[in-house]
């Protein structure tokens, strides 16, 4: 289960305290447009292995919209931000490299006794 | 009897307590402290269940929770449960057992056919048999199958018991109470980490204090003791056993499933208690599975996993035999040998498939005249429900030429030790194949990580891959600093040392002998409880199941309960030799929670009858139950259905209020519609938006019918919008919708028009509204005194606010029902006065209420559509005669109407249907054509979408949605009705009463 953080209200929270919208940053496709726009408005989804900018509602909280840039390989959050954008922050768009390699023991093994 | 209590030994029984209980009926005894499996071997009771797929009889393998055969039904009626593993379960007094799987007894159970059979009864058979011819599978595989298969019985009756969950948090949790999870433990807590202790048995130490380690120059035993005490002492430190830490999820939530050990001891026990917590870090302590040995006849009831047997010995006094041979691949097994020798019971022989020099274990063994057979291999165990002997063979060759035979009552095998990396998969750790230890372990570089990217699973000890206890002790301690550190709380203490003897280097052994033939690995078992033997393995391989995943699911290896805990490495190793690959290559099947099944009644827990959903009451429920109502759930809500009276029937009450409103008034608690209230200076232009309407050009004081669309073009809710003043509107929803209606606007508001200055409120609750239908209704409400409700001053569709008797009002006229209608909304807590008010008021003229039958019987005589009923989220406001918005240049939904498909005139549209016999239809009756389509189906043209008898008519009346239906008037559709007969009914005008709409103005 995520632990998200509201950037509305500042709270972090268990994924049970909100509610998922799906794919972030869609334009609406309204009448007139052709039925490839419409369709990659209402059924075309990505599917990122990385990456992934979503919806999410503070449902059982501040009740506010938000959005959130997740990593869906790490399950890192990269961040959380307004809703009332259009376009994702450019410092979330990509994963910065983690340092996985690092040997997981080697600040225990050196604490002193 | 081979297996029995010895006369001295048994750290973890109390000899002076006596603990009766029955297995199968049989009045049995063991001693406290021992576990269901222990009392039965110490009763000579070796044979404790069947197989799933042959019914091979079956003894316990472990003395842990990876046991695949010991499984048991305990208890019976209401506290049934089945599949409950021996190995695991501590005796309790009076406990009731039974065997599972079997019929008519353990001993003699006829399912053993299929045993007899197996050699036609091959890995993938179910898939490739029972498929045609398809009677067959009906009425002949399938209860074939049902009676043969199925482990245990599920309960009958209610849960008595009570279940909770418990939601904690802390820094660091370990799962593993043995010594490296305690090292771990220790370290993390001494700078002031929140840490919780886990541990799956009801004893703290593990292995260790079995094995021997010796800890700061102590016994494990003593040092377990000192350091439980010490943590204990530490008011940061929660420590548990009898609870498995048993799901890793995202972001560190973990669930722990307890089972109290006082359960059933007062009314305060749940009987099992799940832990819901939320860890920085997860210190998978949780040590390594022993592998079995996959020899011919391995499976014989007897031959059992070396660290169990001397579980058994140690912990409970139980010898599984008289005669025991020690069978490995490594040096963990000569301990078993030794813990034999001191228990007092006679090692045959140590059989290694090694042929190195011998470790400092091996020299204790031979000091004690213990023949070891080196470079050897078990070629066949005699005996069908117990052992009886082995045979030996050398471990390279092929087994044709035997070199010895061993009179022996039991075998104790060790096929090396697989780190328990199932907590490090849980979350997406990846593990790593080591050739050396001829194991997998967790890949440090690849851990599971958390919302912050960091890693936050640390494995330790055994579960790490560091195998002998003075190198885990140690690896454990590390974990343990690094957790506090990364969680803030970094601190310092001494890492214990251990000593024990160096062991030798591990011989990969995956068939035995290593050139076995078919004659042998055909009683090779891998997977005990499905049967799933190494020519099963390898026949999936011949037949191009060479994905790990693909394999498990041809052969079923590793789907049992125990989820392939013994099986698993074993059987992806005999898979890449078959494949000709490298088990690295090869690579795992995927870990998934949970490591031990969770029950239903701890995942429910407290969220059962009235707890299981919140139940919403109008401020006039108290009225509504005090005068017969029969409740309809409605969402959340519960509406009256209609308010039945002594000696009435619920249909004749329908029809009796119906009557009663159609011919003077009714009063219907309308006050679960969904009431949201809309302002703002761009509240007109958004509303638009929303409906297919237009509600920016209603004028203040006014209503107007409404629909909503999803941006796919279908229907998702109705209702009237009244106009409030110049910026507000009150837009009234379904009883179900008001949430999704009201989430759905804040949705358009926050993320597609945030600069639209518009804001929602959901007023429902705030509000209690009371709808006064029929030709008396204005009588009645004018008989409160105040507002003039007169049709001059208030037209249909219209609203005015002000005082209606004592109540501060405002006053709807609007009809659902097609008679003379009003909708009075007041402050909730006003609710009830003005009820009682109303059903005064309306005495004389003979006033009832009614209920949401009634109120639907009415709204289908008129011909009016129902979200939920005409809708089922693929229907337009077209295909109901609703507005659709056609000039209007932009709403939700409008794009999505443009399509084709949405605009064929082929489309299915609402109708009215009468049956010629004047009957009522089946809600949800398809009519047919008489024609087929291309896949041979009866081809429909239509569908009854609301189904009544009309007491207002004296016959059935139907609302349907028909292929091009307003343009077939008049015509018959045939509907089927069961097996062989069918009804007629003929296509009529949806509105069936007072067309004109006389009655609205009373
Ligand atoms: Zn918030």
């Amino acid at each position: 289960m995520l632990m998200l953080t509201c950037p509305c209200c500042g709270v972090s929270a268990e994924e049970t305290e909100f509610a998922p919208g799906g794919a972030a940053h869609l334009r609406r496709a309204g009448p007139g447009t052709p039925d490839d726009a419409f369709e990659a408005y209402m059924f075309q989804r990505d599917n990122p292995r990385g990456v992934h900018f979503e919806r999410w509602r503070h449902a059982y909280g501040c009740g506010k919209w938000f959005l959130a840039a997740r990593c869906t390989r790490t399950l890192r959050v990269l961040g959380t931000y307004s809703a009332r954008t259009t376009e994702p922050p450019a410092d979330l768009a990509a994963e910065p490299p983690v340092d996985l390699a690092a040997d997981l023991r080697a600040p225990a093994a050196e604490a002193p006794a | 009897m081979s297996a029995h209590r010895l006369e001295t030994g048994g750290r973890l029984i109390d000899r002076t307590r006596r603990v009766r209980f029955t297995f199968d009926d049989a009045p049995l005894r063991g001693q406290a402290g021992d576990t269901l499996a222990s009392a039965l071997l110490a009763e000579g009771r070796m044979l404790q269940g069947r197989s799933f797929k042959y019914h091979r009889p079956r003894g316990p393998v472990t003395a842990d929770s990876a046991e695949p055969n010991a499984l048991m039904g305990l208890d019976t009626g209401a506290r049934a449960e089945p599949n409950v593993r021996a190995t695991s379960v501590q005796l309790s007094e009076g406990m009731v057992v039974h065997s599972q799987n079997r019929w008519p007894s353990l001993a003699f159970d006829v399912g053993r056919i299929a045993d007899r059979l197996a050699r036609v009864l091959p890995a993938g058979f179910y898939y490739k048999t029972f498929l045609w011819p398809r009677p067959f599978w009906k009425h002949v595989y399938e209860p074939l199958i049902r009676r043969a298969a199925g482990l245990g019985r599920a309960p009958e009756g209610v849960d008595p018991d009570r279940y909770e969950q418990l939601h904690a948090f802390a820094d660091v949790v370990v799962a593993g109470g043995g010594v490296a999870g305690l090292a771990a433990a220790w370290a993390a807590a001494q700078g002031g980490a929140r840490v919780i202790v886990l541990e799956e048995t009801g004893h703290w130490g593990g292995r260790a204090v079995v094995d021997g380690l010796v800890i700061d120059g102590h016994p494990a035993e003593a040092w377990v003791t000192a350091t439980v005490a010490a943590l204990e002492g530490l008011a940061n430190v929660t420590l548990r056993t009898n609870t498995s830490l048993t799901a890793v999820h995202d972001h560190g939530y973990v669930l722990a499933d307890e089972w109290p050990q006082d359960a059933g001891a007062g009314i305060a026990a749940p009987r099992q208690r799940l832990w819901r917590i939320r860890a920085g870090r997860v210190i998978a302590a949780n040590g390594a599975i022993e592998r079995p040995l996959a020899f011919a006849g391995n499976d014989v009831p007897g031959v059992m996993l070396a660290s169990a047997v001397r579980d058994y010995a140690v912990n409970y006094g139980v010898a599984v035999g008289r005669r025991v041979v020690v069978v490995t691949n490594n040096d963990d097994a000569y301990r078993t040998a030794l813990a034999l020798r001191e228990a007092g019971v006679e090692v045959a022989a140590v059989v290694d498939a090694r042929d190195t020099l011998p470790g400092p274990l091996a020299q204790q063994v031979r000091a004690h005249g213990i023949p070891i057979h080196d470079g050897s291999a078990i070629e066949a165990v005699q005996g069908d429900i117990g052992v009886t002997g082995v045979t030996l063979c050398r471990h390279s060759g092929n087994g044709a030429c035997v070199s010895a035979q061993i009179a022996c009552d039991a075998v104790a095998m060790s096929g090396g030790w697989s780190p328990a990396v199932h907590l490090w998969s849980h979350a997406g750790g990846k593990v790593v194949w080591d050739a050396d230890g001829a194991m997998f372990r967790p890949d440090p570089a690849q851990g599971p990580t958390g919302h912050d990217g960091a890693v936050f699973v640390i494995p330790a000890g055994a579960a790490a891959g560091a195998l002998w206890g003075p190198q885990a002790l140690a690896d454990a301690h590390a974990a343990g600093l690094r957790a506090a550190a990364e969680t803030g709380h970094p601190g310092h203490t001494p890492a214990p040392v251990a000593e024990a003897p160096e062991e030798r280097a591990i011989l990969p052994v995956w068939t035995m002998p290593e050139g076995a033939g078919p004659r042998l690995k055909s009683r090779m078992f891998l997977d005990f409880q499905n049967d799933v033997k190494v020519t099963d393995v390898e026949l999936a391989a011949r037949e191009g199941f060479e994905s790990v995943e693909h394999a498990k699911r041809y052969t079923t290896l590793g789907m049992a309960t125990d989820q392939g805990k013994l099986s698993n490495i074993n059987g992806l190793a005999v898979l890449a030799a078959a494949r000709g690959a490298g088990i690295a290559e090869t690579g795992t099947t995927t870990f998934r929670p949970p490591w031990t099944p969770l029950t239903l009644g701890a995942i429910a827990a407290e969220a059962r009858g009235e707890l299981f959903q919140a139940v919403r009451e109008t401020p006039m429920h108290a009225w509504h139950a005090a005068h017969g109502a029969r409740w309809e759930p409605v969402g959340q809500w519960r509406r009256p259905h209609a308010y039945v009276r002594p000696g009435e029937t619920p249909a004749k009450a329908v029809n009796r209020e119906v009557l009663n409103t159609r011919q003077t008034v009714g009063v219907l608690d309308a006050s679960t519609l969904g009431k949201i209230l809309v302002r703002g200076p761009d509240a007109g232009r958004f509303l638009d938006m929303l409906y297919t309407g237009t509600m920016s050009t209603l004028a203040v004081g006014r209503c107007r019918y409404g629909v909503m669309c999803t941006e796919n073009g279908f229907v998702f809710d109705d209702g009237v919008v009244a106009r409030i003043d110049a910026t507000t509107w009150l837009c009234h929803t379904t009883t179900g919708g008001a949430e999704a209606v009201h989430g759905w606007m804040e949705d358009w508001l926050q993320c597609e028009w945030w600069d639209w200055k518009v804001h929602v409120i959901d007023l429902t609750e705030q509000l209690a509204q009371i709808a006064v239908a029929g030709p008396n209704a204005r009588r009645v409400l004018q008989k409160l005194g105040g507002m003039d409700l007169s049709a001059d001053a208030l037209g249909h569709m219209r609203w005015a606010a002000g005082r209606l008797g004592d109540f501060d009002a405002r006053v709807l006229r609007v009809s659902f029902s097609g008679e003379l209608g009003f909708e009075v909304a007041v402050p909730a807590s006003q609710g009830p006065a003005l009820w009682d008010r109303l059903m005064a008021a309306g005495a004389e003229w003979g006033i009832m209420p009614y209920g949401t039958e009634a109120l639907h019987v009415m709204r289908a005589e008129k011909g009016f559509i129902m979200v939920g009923d005409e809708t089922d989220g693929t229907v337009t406001p077209g295909d109901l005669g609703l507005p659709t918005g056609a000039k209007k240049a932009d709403f939700l939904g409008k794009r999505g109407l443009e399509r084709s498909h949405l605009r064929d005139p082929e489309r299915w549209r609402l109708v009215g249907l009468e049956t010629l016999t004047g009957s009522v239809l089946p809600h949800g009756a398809y009519s047919v054509t008489g024609g087929y389509t291309d896949t041979y189906q009866r081809e429909t043209d239509g569908r009854v979408t609301s189904s009544y008898y009309s007491p207002t008519l004296g016959r059935g009346i139907a609302l349907g949605l028909v292929r091009r239906g307003p343009e077939r008037m008049g015509e018959v559709l045939t509907f089927p009705v069961g097996a062989a007969s069918q009804m007629k009914a003929r296509i009529v005008d949806p509105v069936f009463f007072d067309p004109q709409g006389g009655r609205l103005d009373g």
